[in-house]
């Protein structure tokens, strides 16, 4: 895997340094994303999903640590300089967030926000840029293109904008795109439209997409492999089929039955009790235990690593034996 | 459900003036709803759905008084309170609580959680003793899963979920008939969303609370609703029975809400039909002509541009209505 691997993360930590205290926010990932393999992020907040990437784009805060190592196209980007992380960023890794008005600048038409990146990264010439960027709002579907170059984002509805935001990070095609909560902020139906976009684009440019989400409907719809992230760490990751079909991890069961589904109108949902650990103090065990229906003594003490369950490439760190597709618990 | 409705809403509309970049144009007006008519029995939960700016936000606060209705009439246990005055109005309040979506942001920061939750019993039963509202308090703090250890902590302190308990509190703490919950859960993680789900369930068990559930997030709209009433640049599209609507969904916007909605199941999200609809919602000030789903509409006729379709059964038997010429 790590031979043809687009992105190769091993051991990754960030680190938080404040005035209470340490925050532990990433605790060791590990990841490949293979060229044009749409991977989802799912965990809740705080949960370090945004964290991760943002880590390995160089945005973390300034009293943030990133170790371990992550390799983009056999580039260590952990430590790199921000000179050479700017000829990476934007070009050949590219992101898009979550709030598409807070993401572009009010004050600068969206013609030169789109321009800019084409300046920078590719050195074209004002009209060479313009007309490139006529071209990606035209591939992010758009309508009137050619009229709304010159407006501001203000006059842009929120899935215009984020479509502006998707074609800024396409620009100079990308070979990977993190998009984090790419649809939060809108509504389904224009979600739908978004999701369906970026789904489209990454057939058509061979683009690999890492989707961070807290809706597991959304990773359904669109990724191959999904990992399922709790206080930091990676606590299931599988193959999309699988892990829908048999999650082994008591957290990504829990997440599964939370989620109101059409079938099963009325009835209490399973909740999953209590709150998510405090990641200044995270406990000695598996993080996950003091909310866990399954927890026995291992669990408070040893915590618990990543393992093979049951399939290849269905991993999980958790010390009960698994979970049959019916439910049923393995010892 | 024979008994007479707790609420009933009758044409209800409630327009904002906006003013005109003009210096001497006449403001224009903003329908945020326009002619909305539903009623809510005792112990029901009518869902209402529907995208940012459809006015459903707008509904819940005009039927509770907390901004002023332009026409129309709210009659609430046969008391019509769109015709009362303020001070008139300041008893019922007892009976009429609302839930915000953004639970901290809701909370008074510099007031104690007790006090937060039993400001209410001050204003309205003031004959009780400190003692008396501690405990209905502490009481009420259990009822609803926060340990009433914490009586005298502040807003900062608690969680998202931990925060949107003490706002149900707050609004529990007089028993009222009817909450208005808007959009409850929305601020909240997918685990945490579950737990406040089921206490709202719960009470409204326990108590025979109706609720008006306004969310944009269908999912959750069809798991807690009994009927579900579907809001589109301030009018109704759809009202129907919660299974009658997953079903069989008759009015386009409905479908397209119902189809972009995803379901966490790999096989049938990437199997399912889907309709798309166009992602520009027309300005509300300058609403289409005719029925204002038309410029998104699938289905839209030449009919559809000139005559408002009446909102109607249109063939359904089970007191299901949509507006739109052409219902499935």
């Amino acid at each position: 895997m790590t031979g043809d691997a687009l992105l190769s993360v091993r051991d990754l930590s960030v680190r938080f340094e404040t005035p209470d205290g340490t925050v532990n926010a990433v605790n060791g990932i590990g990841l490949d994303v293979a060229p044009g393999e749409c991977v989802g992020i799912v965990g809740e907040s705080g949960s370090g999903k945004s964290q991760t990437f943002l880590a390995l784009m160089g945005l973390i805060a300034s009293n943030g640590t990133v170790t371990g190592s992550a390799r983009f196209q056999g580039t260590e980007l952990v430590g790199l300089p921000p000179r050479r992380l700017n000829q990476i960023r934007g070009a050949k890794m590219a992101m898009i967030f979550q709030d598409p008005m807070t993401s572009l600048t009010p004050h600068m038409r969206v013609c030169q926000q789109l321009s800019e990146v084409l300046v920078r990264h590719r050195g074209l010439s004002h009209d060479e840029a313009r007309a490139k960027a006529l071209a990606a709002l035209d591939q992010v579907r758009i309508p009137d293109a050619k009229n709304r170059l010159d407006q501001y984002p203000h006059e842009f509805s929120g899935g215009m904008r984020q479509r502006v935001m998707i074609a800024i990070a396409l620009l100079c095609e990308p070979a990977l795109l993190i998009a984090d909560e790419p649809t939060t902020a809108l509504d389904v139906t224009v979600q739908a439209q978004i999701l369906d976009l970026l789904g489209d684009l990454r057939r058509r440019m061979g683009m690999a997409i890492i989707l961070i989400t807290h809706d597991l409907g959304i990773v359904a719809g669109l990724c191959d492999r999904v990992n399922v992230m709790y206080a930091g760490a990676f606590c299931e990751t599988a193959p999309v089929g699988p892990l829908f079909r048999a999650p082994q991890h008591p957290y990504t069961r829990g997440l599964l039955s939370s989620v109101p589904r059409p079938d099963q109108r009325g009835g209490a949902l399973t909740a999953i009790a209590g709150q998510p650990p405090n990641l200044q103090m995270l406990p000695p065990g598996c993080p996950f235990a003091p909310r866990c229906a399954y927890r026995f003594d291992r669990c408070d003490t040893e915590r618990p690593l990543l393992r093979e369950a049951g399939a290849p490439a269905h991993l999980k760190s958790c010390h009960l034996g698994g979970f049959t597709e019916s439910g049923a618990v393995l010892p | 459900m024979s008994e007479a409705p707790l609420l009933i809403v009758d044409d209800l509309k409630v327009h904002f003036p906006v003013p005109q970049p003009g210096l001497f144009s006449a403001p224009r007006p903003l329908k945020a709803v326009d002619g909305v008519s539903f009623t809510l029995a005792s112990g029901e939960t009518l869902g209402v759905v529907g995208e940012s700016g459809c006015g459903k936000s707008t509904l819940g606060r005009a039927i509770l008084r907390l901004i002023p209705t332009t026409a129309g009439r709210a009659i609430f246990a046969g008391e019509e309170l769109t015709a009362l005055s303020e001070a008139q109005m300041r008893p019922r309040r007892r009976d009429l609580q609302i839930i915000f979506q953004d639970p901290l942001a809701s909370l008074d920061p510099r007031m104690t959680v007790g006090d937060i939750i039993a400001e209410p019993l001050q204003s309205f039963l003031p004959e009780l003793d400190a003692a008396q509202r501690r405990a209905k308090v502490s009481a009420m703090m259990n009822r609803v899963g926060l340990s009433p250890q914490m009586i005298s902590r502040y807003p900062h302190e608690f969680s998202g979920g931990q925060a949107q308990r003490i706002g149900i509190a707050r609004a529990m703490i007089l028993e009222p008939k009817l909450i208005v919950c808007d959009e409850p859960v929305s601020a909240l993680d997918v685990s945490i969303r579950a737990q406040i789900l089921n206490l709202l369930s719960d009470l409204q068990r326990d108590f025979g609370l109706s609720l008006l559930f306004i969310s944009h997030d269908l999912a959750v709209v069809r798991h807690v609703s009994h009927r579900v009433l579907v809001l589109y640049l301030g009018k109704i599209m759809e009202l129907a029975e919660t299974e009658t609507l997953n079903r069989r969904p008759r009015h386009p916007y409905t479908r397209a809400l119902l189809s972009a909605a995803p379901i966490p199941d790999p096989s049938l999200e990437r199997d399912k039909e889907r309709l798309m609809i166009g992602d520009d919602l027309p300005s509300p000030l300058d609403p289409p002509s005719g029925c204002v789903f038309r410029t998104r509409c699938p289905k839209a006729a030449e009919k559809c541009a000139h005559e408002v379709p009446a909102l109607a059964a249109r063939g359904a038997e089970d007191g299901s209505v949509v507006a739109c010429h052409f219902p499935d």
